[in-house]
């Protein structure tokens, strides 16, 4: 320790009636094991946990039953040995009140633990790099046990230079006392994880903010704190909310977390002594984070007092624990009486982040009341900590004017509860605030679904109109094209269509191919790929291809204009080849404009070639990137005699996609060894599709593995053929890496074309 | 709303308590003036806070409101007992009657009831009265201190009597004798004016106000004031005059601090005290009016939403050099 620090302060604040010594005067409890843990997936801030037992497993105290699932999230730790009972949606202590999914495990008794836990104790903490401790932090599932429960691992790595490390033993709320109590009787291991801390985050100093009305806790901190010069006690006067994060900075040092901005901005990082001891529980003992300290208290509880219990305890067991309860509680809360909020019963289990649970007698808590007018007497803007106006964002939160709500800073609010806790008028300002925070929020939410929403219906009514067009075309054609194309009759036969997206996607896909394959044996020429909506236009396709010397095409799909198109320019020249693309479906507007230029591009190109052979490509959802390399194929093809094209369509489904994937590979490869058995050129089309919402990886691969094999056979003959796949997808956000994957298949399908003279067809299939 | 969440304790402050705070800071001026005036000034109270709580549990039932909690609160006993100590003590009963009626109806409850009036009730009812019956609102009846047994002093106040003096081409050093005048105000008055001043700093103490009106007020008097006193001593009062003179301290502590009707930011408020000082004793000064206050406070009622929009705080976090517009 060093000299006195001098002391900031904050603005505003209050002096509340603390009865923190209801609690403090029995010393922290261990509470046995209760029959039975529910221990929720979700207690910290991110991802819930992904369980990683089944229901019958046997588990073992400190084992891992759910693993983090991506970056901000964290594992689940067994809190005793016993038998996983049920993993299923429970209740759990949070504001909304709502239901998560839960691992209920049924204690069997024995308190076992891992013979060997899952990572080494550490004698020497200085021997471990900070990277390791990190991940032992996180493996150890260790949160913020102040209350948001932000993954403590996530601080260790700050990514900027930390100065200062500030332990947040302020507990400025009214009735809890467990940092007290752990910080009184546990210093030395609270000492031990701030040097665990110091040590992770290079940082050389850190100052322990304690209320001046937890004496013991003080002179405890002191005493195992001599020893190391970089740690310092400083004692904060007493005053809500002094525990708040920047309240505490404010004090220690001056500084103002920038609104929006966060201490590490000044160099600061922020602990709760309670993780301060459960880092240290973690890289000294390699102990999960399975209990925690937990004051049960409130003028309902016969013996209120301070318990490390088991996470996942129900909190009835606690206060049974605590003597029950001396008259039937009027309230139940989690947390203090200013930021804690109600629970609807005690069957609900302790998490991480429960510090308190608060059963109140009648009367002690504020009656439900209404509220007077406001006054605009100006209390609640004196004892605000941040300085806003309360009454007057009150005023508009009230009025449904969030916008100058928010322009009032309502989002620098910190629900502190002090401007409520002084008006005279009674009225629950905070409730305001946090009901327009929650309209504010969901105003944005509807409005990004609103865009989507509005997109898909502007896509449809392109698509239908597009198909409009399609039918028609294609009806007039049909008859000239159905004499010539008996032969074909059998591809065109084979359509299925499919109404319905996603699945019927893979149903579509198949058919396509299916087709092609049928196509391609029994005929010379070409063989189309149809795709649902395009039967007659396969056929018609087929039925001109026949017709002409050169080599098929496929059909596509939906698509239409642009197809119509190509095959009217086709036509016109000699060499005969048509190919469609579909594009099929589409949900996006974009796409199909993409088209058309692709299209015309690609008509331009026929036209100037005596055998032209227009290809089109349509693809849905497909991005721009798609279409490049669709058309470097077609021009590809343009300069060699045959004729081919390749389209590739795409549609996408959006949620059956990998089953669509997978359905699409076999036919086309399918399609290709059929086309390969043939001298004729055939084309060889591919088309996949389908990625969807998943993963884009899984695309991927999908896709090039038939192109790459299309590319293969397609060289090893003579007759070249070439498959355009291309794939887009469904999902906006995966799109752009779906592109650009798909571009290396097209773009070795453009080259294995120019080895070939022969003309190759693509078909594709869309989907939808 | 109910409390269905935080914060959970129980609030201990009031309406009820800031009003009856109000009152008890009220107590020593009104003691002094009734000493000074006599029981009128106690009679016109009464009669004033009776026909404003009258009025207020009327409307109350017209509105189909509850009674019992804005009753209790306070609120129309205060504006009854401004409004009461800002007539004449001996203005016939009627006037206090139609003042209290403008007040409350006028000045209150067209805009909602408590909480949404623009401006402020008394004053409202005070202007009303102040404009329709300048005779009576004027007369103000001779002192009777208790402890003076000479004979009664002219009716006149002090600024009024100034202004008159001045106008007849009078120096300020050759009326300093005059029976209006006291130790350094008005006579009488003076006093009233200091209870006034030592109520205001009983709420200062209990935060029922907070400082930036009242010292906005008696800075921008005393700015204002000082400049033209400095600049001729004979034909402008000192600054002190006018501090003690007149509703200046009543305006300062009770009137100009209504909440509802007054600027709510820390700088708003002080701007709004000073504006008000400043044109308080522009209107005595110049107007046609031997006192300000009243039109000064309805005229910065008007601004205070204004104000608060351009001087917000600076808010935690928030860049020094660029506080919230
Ligand atoms: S404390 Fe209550 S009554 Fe006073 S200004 Fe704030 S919200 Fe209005
Ligand atoms: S709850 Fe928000 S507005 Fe109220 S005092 Fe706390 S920070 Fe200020």
């Amino acid at each position: 320790m060093s000299l006195m620090t001098r002391l900031f302060g904050f603005r505003g604040g209050l002096h509340l009636d603390y009865r923190k010594e209801m609690s403090t005067g029995t010393p922290i409890q261990i509470a046995p094991v209760p029959p039975q843990l529910i221990l929720p997936l979700s207690q910290h801030a991110g991802n819930p946990a992904k369980p990683r037992v089944k229901v019958g497993d046997r588990v073992l105290r400190g084992q891992t039953i759910a693993d983090a699932d991506g970056f901000v999230s964290l594992p689940v730790h067994a809190g005793t040995s016993g038998i996983v009972s049920a993993i299923e949606p429970r209740p759990i202590p949070h504001a909304s009140g709502l239901s998560a999914p839960c691992i209920v495990i049924d204690a069997d008794g024995k308190d076992e633990a891992l013979a060997t836990p899952e990572w080494e104790p550490a004698e020497d903490i200085n021997a471990l790099d900070a990277q390791t401790i990190r991940d032992r932090v996180r493996r150890a599932g260790v949160s913020g046990l102040g209350g948001a429960g932000f993954p403590s691992f996530i601080k260790l790595a700050p990514g900027h230079p930390v100065e200062t490390l500030i332990i947040n033993g302020a507990e400025c709320e009214p009735y809890i006392s467990c940092d007290q109590l752990l910080m009184a009787e546990r210093a030395d291991e609270i000492i031990g994880g701030i040097q665990v801390i110091l040590h992770t985050i290079r940082a050389g100093r850190c100052l322990i903010g304690i209320e001046d009305n937890k004496s013991w806790a003080i002179a405890a901190l002191k005493a195992a704190a001599a020893a190391d010069q970089r740690i310092e006690v400083v004692v904060v006067p007493t005053r809500y909310p002094q525990g708040g994060e920047k309240q505490l900075i404010q004090t220690l040092t001056g500084l103002e977390v920038p609104s929006r901005g966060l201490p590490l901005d000044l160099g600061l990082v922020v602990q709760n002594p309670g993780t301060a001891r459960a880092v240290w529980r973690a890289i000294r003992h390699a102990e999960p984070l399975t209990s925690r300290v937990v004051t049960v208290t409130g003028s309902a509880v016969s013996h209120p007092q301070n318990f490390d219990a088991r996470i996942g305890t129900p909190m009835r067991f606690l206060i049974d624990l605590a003597g029950g309860y001396t008259t039937p509680p009027d309230r139940l809360l989690m947390g203090g009486p200013m930021m804690g909020f109600a629970l609807p019963t005690d069957t609900l289990p302790i998490v991480k982040s429960t510090n308190c649970i608060l059963a109140t007698a009648p009367g002690e808590l504020r009656p439900d009341e209404d509220a007077m007018p406001c006054i605009r007497c100006g209390a609640c803007q004196d004892a605000c900590p941040i300085n806003l106006l309360p009454q007057q964002m009150y005023w508009h939160a009230r009025g449904k004017e969030y916008d100058k709500a928010q322009s009032l800073n309502l989002f620098d609010c910190i629900e502190c509860g002090c401007c409520a806790q002084v008006c005279p008028s009674h009225i629950p300002l905070v409730q305001y605030y946090r009901h327009a925070k929650t309209e504010i929020w969901s105003e944005q939410q509807e409005k990004r679904k609103a865009d989507a929403a509005r997109e898909r219906h502007e896509a449809r009514l392109a698509r239908i109109e597009r198909e409009e067009r399609a039918k028609e075309e294609a009806r007039a054609r049909k008859k000239a094209l159905l004499a010539a194309s008996q032969a074909a009759a059998k591809p065109a036969a084979a359509t299925a269509p499919s109404p319905v997206e996603a699945s019927a996607s893979a149903v579509g896909n198949d058919d396509p191919v299916a087709r092609a394959i049928a196509a391609a044996k029994a005929k010379k020429a070409a063989a189309p790929a149809a795709d649902s909506t395009s039967d007659d236009p396969v056929a018609r396709a087929i039925a001109a291809a026949k017709a002409k010397k050169a080599a098929a095409t496929s059909g596509t799909a939906e698509t239409d204009d642009p197809v119509a198109r190509a095959i009217a320019a086709a036509k016109a020249k000699k060499a005969a080849a048509n190919a469609d693309a579909a594009a099929t479906n589409t949900k996006r507007a974009k796409p199909s404009a993409a088209d058309d230029e692709r299209i015309a591009a690609a008509v331009a190109a026929a036209q100037a070639r005596k055998a032209a052979k227009a290809a089109a490509a349509a693809q849905p959802q497909a991005t721009t990137e798609a279409d490049d390399p669709v058309a470097r194929a077609i021009a590809a093809a343009q300069a060699r005699k045959a004729a081919q094209s390749a389209d590739a369509s795409v549609p996408a489904a959006p949620q059956s996609s990998s089953a669509t994937t997978g359905d699409a590979d076999d036919p086309v490869a399918r399609a290709i060894a059929a086309a390969q058995a043939r001298k004729a050129a055939k084309a060889a089309a591919v088309a996949s599709e389908s990625p969807s919402a998943p993963t884009p990886a899984t695309n991927n691969t999908a896709d090039e593995d038939p192109v790459a094999r299309a590319v293969a056979a397609a060289k090893a003959k003579k007759a070249a053929k070439a498959a355009a796949a291309v794939a887009p997808e469904p999902v906006p956000a995966a799109a752009s890496e779906t592109s650009a994957q798909t571009d290396d298949p097209v773009a070795r399908a453009i080259a294995a074309a120019k080895a070939r003279k022969a003309a190759r067809a693509a078909g594709e299939t869309p989907t939808e | 709303m109910k409390t269905l969440s935080s914060p959970f304790l129980p609030v201990t402050a009031s309406v009820g308590q800031v009003m009856r705070d109000v009152l008890i800071a009220l107590a020593p001026g009104v003691v002094v003036y009734a000493l000074l005036f006599g029981p009128g000034v106690l009679i016109n109270i009464v009669l004033a806070v009776l026909t404003c709580e009258l009025i207020e549990a009327a409307v109350l039932k017209l509105r189909g409101r509850a009674l019992k909690p804005f009753l209790l609160d306070s609120s129309a006993l205060v504006t009854g007992v401004l409004l009461a100590l800002a007539v004449p003590p001996t203005a016939p009963w009627w006037i206090i009657v139609v003042g209290c009626g403008f007040a409350m109806l006028l000045g209150k409850h067209v805009y909602g009831g408590l909480g949404y009036n623009p401006f402020n009730p008394a004053m409202v009812g005070f202007v009303v009265l102040l404009i329709s019956f300048p005779v009576q609102m004027t007369a103000w009846p001779s002192m009777h201190p208790l402890w003076d047994t000479t004979d009664a002093v002219s009716g006149a106040t002090a600024l009024d009597h100034v202004k008159t003096q001045l106008s007849l081409e009078r120096t300020l050093s050759e009326i300093r004798g005059d029976t209006p005048l006291g130790l350094f105000a008005g006579r009488g008055w003076e006093w009233i004016a200091l209870a006034y001043l030592l109520g205001g700093g009983y709420m200062l103490w209990r935060r029922t106000i907070r400082w930036q009106i009242p010292v906005g007020l008696l800075l921008g008097m005393t700015v204002i004031a000082g400049a033209f006193w400095a600049y001729d001593g004979d034909r402008y009062a000192s600054p002190l005059f006018h501090w003690f003179s007149g509703a200046t301290m009543l305006g300062a502590f009770f009137i100009a601090t209504d909440p509802v009707s007054a600027a709510t930011t820390p700088r708003g408020r002080f701007v709004f005290g000073f504006g008000i000082g400043m044109l308080t004793y522009v209107i005595r000064t110049w107007g046609g009016y031997p006192d300000g206050i009243a039109f000064a406070v309805l005229l910065f009622n008007i601004c205070a939403p204004t104000l608060d929009r351009y001087l917000q705080p600076r808010i935690y976090g928030q860049r020094r050099d660029k506080p919230q517009a």
